[in-house]
């Protein structure tokens, strides 16, 4: 019985991945413009991002998803159901991770940024090579964290019919009414990736301490 | 607009009901798992700590579901107490956590002057160290409560009548896919705002109590 499942759900668990792949991949950079926006001089353009951040975060991610999902086609986007879900979840991430990116490159010492001026480097290069490589190496363990979080959140789109890990719990469960087993099955295979996870970051933490 | 409004308004009863809910179970749970976490009998500390790792590993939704439809299986139990019993022992799990910061940072040197005055153990945690590590804990605990807002949003998906629930709703009933979840968004915003002003005044006023 729970032999004849699991291949399914190891299917379900790839797509959650994949999932979680695609968000971390397009909502991480949008962060760091979010970021880089809402460090910036104009003030214009920092109240607008710290407003969307703000919009983002406020939201919580299954309405951002019925958002994405049902609202975009009504605008004249149509995408797939996964591709939605990849949307959705990458701008909860942009908003999030831009929280957490500004505080890594707050943490970037004032006095490099006079240094770097002092050789004449210009505001761009200084970003570039300088508080950004650091800000981000600051950022990592939360960012770490965060992509767990996300990693979670991909079982959200079980409502929008997504074939992910616990889609394919609660078929099985429909079709055997084993829900109980199946789902705790499901569950574990979550726990599987999660904690793992979270000590990995715990000790990217630690590591990264040591050099403060 | 004005109608749908209204109906997804008739909601947020549900929403603030099932936050609290789970607040209540999460901060008065969270007390015995935190004492078994740290406790020096591993009979007692490992089991916690499981626990505490299996609370939080697994994503919410996937909690819901393993209480509404595996449990329910079993025990008849309606979508609104599934939700709250689900919600409050997640928050339990990441309670505890905090409280265990707050245990941490409560300078040793206490639990050392407690001793030299001849305070049992259990007297210097309930007069001593209890009171401080409550009040340490507010910011942690208060984000957590607004993200635990948001987060009720789940037990849509198992059918509790919540804001999320009356957007999907209102969407069916005026097919009209964008401006009842936009709407429902803006509500959530407008409720999780106060929230966070009101966790930053309660934290200004009693950080002024701890001693470090």
């Amino acid at each position: 019985m729970i032999g004849d499942w699991i291949p399914s759900l190891l299917g379900g668990l790839g797509v959650s991945l994949k999932l979680t792949a695609l968000s971390l991949g397009l909502g991480l950079p949008l962060g760091l413009l979010l970021a880089l926006g809402a460090a910036s001089t104009r003030r214009g353009l920092r109240a607008v991002v710290i407003g969307l951040v703000e919009l983002g975060r406020g939201t919580p991610a299954l309405v951002m998803l019925q958002i994405v999902y049902f609202g975009l086609p009504a605008g004249g986007l149509t995408f797939s159901a996964f591709i939605s879900a990849g949307i959705s979840l990458a701008l909860t991430t942009g908003a999030y991770t831009s929280e957490i990116i500004r505080g890594g490159l707050q943490a970037v010492p004032q006095g490099e940024l006079e240094a770097s001026s002092a050789l004449g480097i210009n505001h761009r290069d200084t970003l570039r090579f300088i508080v950004i490589p650091q800000g981000l190496r600051v950022a990592l363990p939360a960012l770490l964290g965060f992509s767990i979080t996300i990693f979670q959140a991909t079982s959200l789109v079980y409502s929008i019919a997504v074939p992910e890990l616990l889609g394919k719990a609660y078929s099985i469960g429909s079709e055997t009414f084993q829900y109980l087993s199946v789902l705790f099955l499901a569950g574990l295979m979550y726990a599987a990736i999660t904690i793992p996870g979270s000590w990995l970051s715990g000790r990217v933490e630690h590591r990264l301490s040591r050099h403060v | 607009m004005n109608e749908i409004l209204l109906t997804i308004l008739a909601g947020v009863p549900i929403t603030l009901l099932l936050t609290a809910g789970a607040l209540v179970v999460g901060v008065l749970g969270g007390i015995p798992l935190v004492a078994a976490r740290q406790s020096r009998a591993a009979i007692l500390r490992l089991p916690a700590r499981a626990t505490i790792e299996l609370l939080r590993g697994i994503p919410p939704i996937v909690w819901l579901f393993i209480i509404f439809f595996g449990l329910g299986t079993y025990v008849r139990l309606d979508a609104m107490s599934a939700a709250a019993i689900g919600l409050g022992l997640i928050s339990c799990a990441y309670l505890a956590e905090i409280y265990r910061g707050g245990l941490a940072a409560i300078a040793k040197g206490q639990w050392e002057a407690s001793a030299a005055l001849g305070m049992p153990r259990t007297a210097t945690l309930t007069r001593v160290i209890g009171p401080q590590v409550g009040r340490v804990c507010i910011p942690a605990a208060a984000s957590y409560a607004i993200g635990l807002l948001k987060d009720t949003s789940v037990a849509f998906t198992i059918g509790v009548t919540e804001i999320l629930y009356w957007a999907n709703d209102q969407s069916r009933e005026t097919s009209d896919a964008f401006w009842p979840f936009v709407l429902a968004a803006v509500v959530y915003i407008v409720m999780t705002i106060p929230c966070a002003w009101a966790a930053r005044a309660l934290d200004a006023s009693l950080r002024k109590r701890v001693a470090r």
